[in-house]
């Protein structure tokens, strides 16, 4: 029987032990005598919301089906937890083997979103690993990062042995062959690191020498040897039908954030949003073959018990296969007492059809992503909705007995106006008026639309890398600018508006695209307590001004300026295939309003034809 | 349809898991055996299944148990096997019967459960056996009335133990005392064991270690039709051949 890392004077004292005990079914339990390599996968934040990621389930399905290799798993440590950690000194364990994550050979930890880097630095400290990689020896794990924030690892590149660019499919076999011959020949760590800078996508940071101008802009980027490559090429999957997918993936005992099957039906999207750092970096668009859909949603369904199933993508509607796919799944399941959970998709009579079929039309709500209210706004992102197929689909859907709709929006986009703004609440006023054109008597009461409005943040490889951010005052008189707006409106009282907090949006433009000077900011701010602030309730702006002031580093620099196209970002290293001057005929496209096409009705030369995949090969007709 | 009771064992890890996350476990675990399970009608249909009685955070069971309804089933043994076929390490099915169509659940009749309360390794223990059977006799056996407070989140109730501890015993187990108790459980008077082990200890003078003791339960009861007696809720079902 497994003997828990924590006592049960711990157990019972700290809140939902369930995160910290293992045994959930499907977990992988292995003899580590029998096994090479011990590997932690870990996502720095909560079990609930990291058992929920999609990607820690493929690699540690790929991982463990080595069986050589045993990885685990670990996640951030709630603050009741944490303190009680840190003064017994008891060193962070691994969920399978509850045993110290500083014995195994790799940590892995998987980057979502910037405002969990001090969770990062809390995994590091918990697990008694020395914060910095020049400190570490073979008596500490390998701790490798990955994940969509790794597109700029900068700011966190003090803190990492390694980074694997792209997705994890690829590499990991050639990484871990690698390992394995060099310790069995007594090799150095830095050996090890220097040869494993040579496998296609692996960065190792410390290989890398970095100058800079004196206005703080970066004047050259280089490899310190001349066997290191000087550019870090992202992996894809070239296969996506083929690639490894977790048949059996873990079932957590307490509730997830995702408590469902999660079926993956493509990577990639052909819109080409330019805010989008996803619709860059996972290009080009791939799709999974309808009939292994079938297979995979039979078989978890099966091996996991679960009671609902829900479709991944950035852009379900776009996947070919769809009509058929969802069909299967209601009629093969539905009765079955399955649930089926649809991501957002394109309103239009199909898809409001099979919403009709699998969920309470009067409790469930419609949901439009215009990003931007005005068409000209919508025009420089690239976000080809327009207001005519906004009014007919939420028309067709209040016909149809909806009278719920949910509006998504960002304020702060690049040559947003006053009229940008003020045309956000008057567009819900126009879905509102079209559904009131509706008989009284035929009609279910009155109309709820929900405003939601994000402050955007430019984000590396993508056009809006060069654009400037806005201080969070400015911020917030956008989101008033719209809310009196929404008052103004004949239908003001069936509309609300909800605004998200400036002070984080800030902290994440910083360290979206932010330099190796940030890193010791994140370390002031974990030293000085933060932790966990991705949540409002242990997020403090103070604490991070106050780092950054004592550090002397100025968030301005990252956030408050337009950045010439000549500028040498952090990023400009790596490879995503996807190339700058494609990026900037974007941003210039973009200055000029105009649309550019997408994937599959046109090439707009990206730079992803030459993985000869996906879309990229796929007839256009 | 058909009235089904199973009965499992709680042990190990498991004793963290609470008993909400113990109900959707079993319902996914149900699919995962394929049982035939009844669904409730309406947009999310749900299954038809209740618990006798919850057992809390920490506290390990031979006797939990859980009535649903089905369709069509298979044997007992084979239902049995199909489900430990897909239980975590720490559940372990151990009855699965075929109730009378008039059964209530047991949710609604449950009357009694029995439990042991032991020391766990490494704690020290205050007082011998024998002290301890003493101090039972004086506290418990040799009084007309026992009456203690139970503390909720709402109220304080006064409770007569004599009404609601059926049987209170001592002995030595692996050279240590371990308690046992049959105690009144269910919807109207529910009795916790360490609520009564800790107010013997508070009649002998001494400090009841909560860390100390694992609390264990070993099956739960409905009463008798006959009248006095109790019977296990397993028994109340025959075994599907």
């Amino acid at each position: 029987m497994t003997k828990l890392a924590l006592s049960d004077e711990i157990l019972m004292k700290i809140d939902k032990p369930a995160r910290y005990i293992g045994n959930e079914l499907n977990s992988v339990k292995k003899d580590k005598e029998n096994v090479d390599i011990r590997f932690v996968m870990c996502f720095p934040d909560v079990y609930e919301i990291g058992m929920s990621h999609l990607g820690i389930q493929i690699l540690y399905d790929m991982l463990n089906r080595r069986e050589d290799v045993w990885c685990e798993r670990v996640y951030s440590p709630w603050p009741d937890l944490h303190q009680i950690l840190k003064e017994q000194q008891i060193p962070l364990f691994s969920l399978e083997s509850q045993e110290p994550v500083k014995n195994a050979d790799f940590l892995g930890i998987t980057i979502q979103y910037e405002m969990c880097y001090t969770n990062i630095l809390q995994i590091l400290d918990l697990s008694q690993i020395p914060m910095f990689a020049k400190d570490r020896t073979w008596e500490h794990p390998i701790v490798i990062g990955g994940g969509p924030c790794t597109y700029n690892p900068e700011p966190i590149a003090d803190f990492f042995d390694l980074f694997y660019m792209g997705e994890g499919e690829v590499q990991y076999d050639p990484l871990l062959n690698l390992y394995q011959s060099m310790r069995k020949n007594g090799a150095s760590r830095a050996e090890f690191l220097r040869e494993a800078a040579k496998i296609p996508g692996i960065y190792v940071p410390s290989l890398y020498k970095v100058t800079y101008k004196e206005d703080g802009t970066i004047e050259s980027f280089s490899p310190l040897y001349e066997d290191v490559p000087a550019t870090v090429t992202k992996q894809i999957v070239t296969d996506m039908t083929e690639a490894v997918y977790p048949e059996k993936p873990i079932v957590p005992f307490i509730k997830a954030t995702q408590d469902r099957v999660v079926l993956e039906i493509q990577r990639g999207c052909i819109r080409g949003c330019r805010f989008c750092q996803a619709g860059m970096v996972y290009r080009p668009t791939r799709e999974k073959n309808v009939e292994r859909l079938k297979d995979l949603a039979y078989k978890m369904l099966k091996s996991t018990g679960y009671e609902e199933i829900s479709l991944s993508s950035l852009s379900s509607s776009d996947y070919s296969q769809l009509q058929e796919l969802v069909t299967f799944l209601i009629e093969e399941f539905k009765g079955k007492g399955v649930n089926i959970s649809l991501p957002s998709l394109r309103i239009d009579a199909f898809s409001l059809d099979v919403m009709g079929k699998v969920q309470d039309i009067k409790k469930s709500s419609l949901t439009f992503a215009p990003e931007a209210g005005s068409q000209r706004l919508r025009d420089v992102i690239n976000k080809g909705l327009t207001k005519e197929v906004i009014l007919e689909g939420a028309g067709m859907a209040f016909e149809g007995g909806w009278n719920k709709v949910k509006l998504y929006f960002m304020l702060g986009l690049p040559t947003e106006t006053k009229e940008d703004m003020r045309a956000i609440a008057e567009l819900a006023n126009d879905i509102a008026v079209r559904y009131y054109e509706i008989p009284k008597e035929q009609r279910n009461g009155k109309c709820q639309i929900t405003i939601s409005t994000s402050f955007f943040v430019p984000k590396p490889f993508t056009p809006f890398q060069w654009a400037r951010m806005y201080p969070p005052e400015d911020y917030i008189g956008r989101a008033k600018i719209v809310n009196d707006t929404v008052k103004e409106q004949l239908n003001r009282k069936s509309i609300k508006y909800n605004w998200h907090e400036a002070d984080v949006t800030v902290l994440e433009g910083v360290l979206a695209r932010g330099d190796r000077k940030v890193g010791q900011v994140l370390l002031k701010v974990y030293e000085k307590g933060g932790i966990f602030d991705a949540w409002s309730e242990f997020f403090d702006y103070q604490r991070w001004l106050d780092a950054f002031e004592e550090c002397g580093v100025d968030m301005d620099f990252y956030i408050m300026r337009e950045r010439p196209l000549d500028e040498i970002f952090p990023w400009d290293f790596i490879d995503t295939g996807v190339t700058k001057e494609f990026l900037k005929r974007e941003w210039q496209t973009a200055m000029g309003e105009t649309v550019t096409p997408n994937c599959r009705m046109k090439c707009s030369s990206c730079g992803m034809a030459r993985f000869k995949t996906g879309v990229c090969v796929a007839d256009r007709s | 349809m058909i009235k089904i009771r199973i009965k499992f064992r709680k042990y190990g890890v498991m004793r963290f898991i609470g008993h909400l996350d113990i109900m959707r476990y079993f319902q996914k675990a149900i699919r995962r055996a394929e049982i035939d399970i009844c669904y409730s009608e309406g947009f999310s249909p749900h299954q038809i299944m209740s618990f006798a009685a919850p057992l809390g955070v920490g506290i390990t069971s031979d006797g939990e148990y859980l009535d649903i309804e089905v369709n069509s089933t298979c044997s007992s043994r084979e239902a049995i096997r199909a489900l430990n076929d897909t239980m975590v390490e720490g559940v372990e099915i151990t009855g699965y019967v075929k109730l009378p169509d008039n059964a209530k659940t047991a949710m609604s009749i449950v009357a009694a459960a029995d439990y042991d309360l032991f020391y766990k390794e490494g704690y020290e223990v205050p007082l011998s056996v024998t002290e301890l059977q003493d101090g039972i006799l004086h506290f418990f056996k040799e009084q007309e009335e026992v009456l203690i407070t139970k503390k909720t989140k709402k109220s304080e109730k006064v409770m007569d133990l004599k009404a609601l501890v059926y049987d209170f015993e001592v002995s030595e187990r692996d050279g240590k005392p371990c308690f046992y108790l049959k105690l009144s459980t269910g919807s109207s008077d529910n009795l916790k064991p360490e609520l009564v082990v800790a107010s013997l200890y508070k009649f002998m003078g001494i400090a009841y270690e909560e860390n100390a003791i694992q609390i264990h339960r070993r099956d739960v009861y409905a009463a008798d039709d006959n009248g006095a007696g109790f019977i296990s809720l397993l028994a109340m079902g025959e075994e599907l051949l």
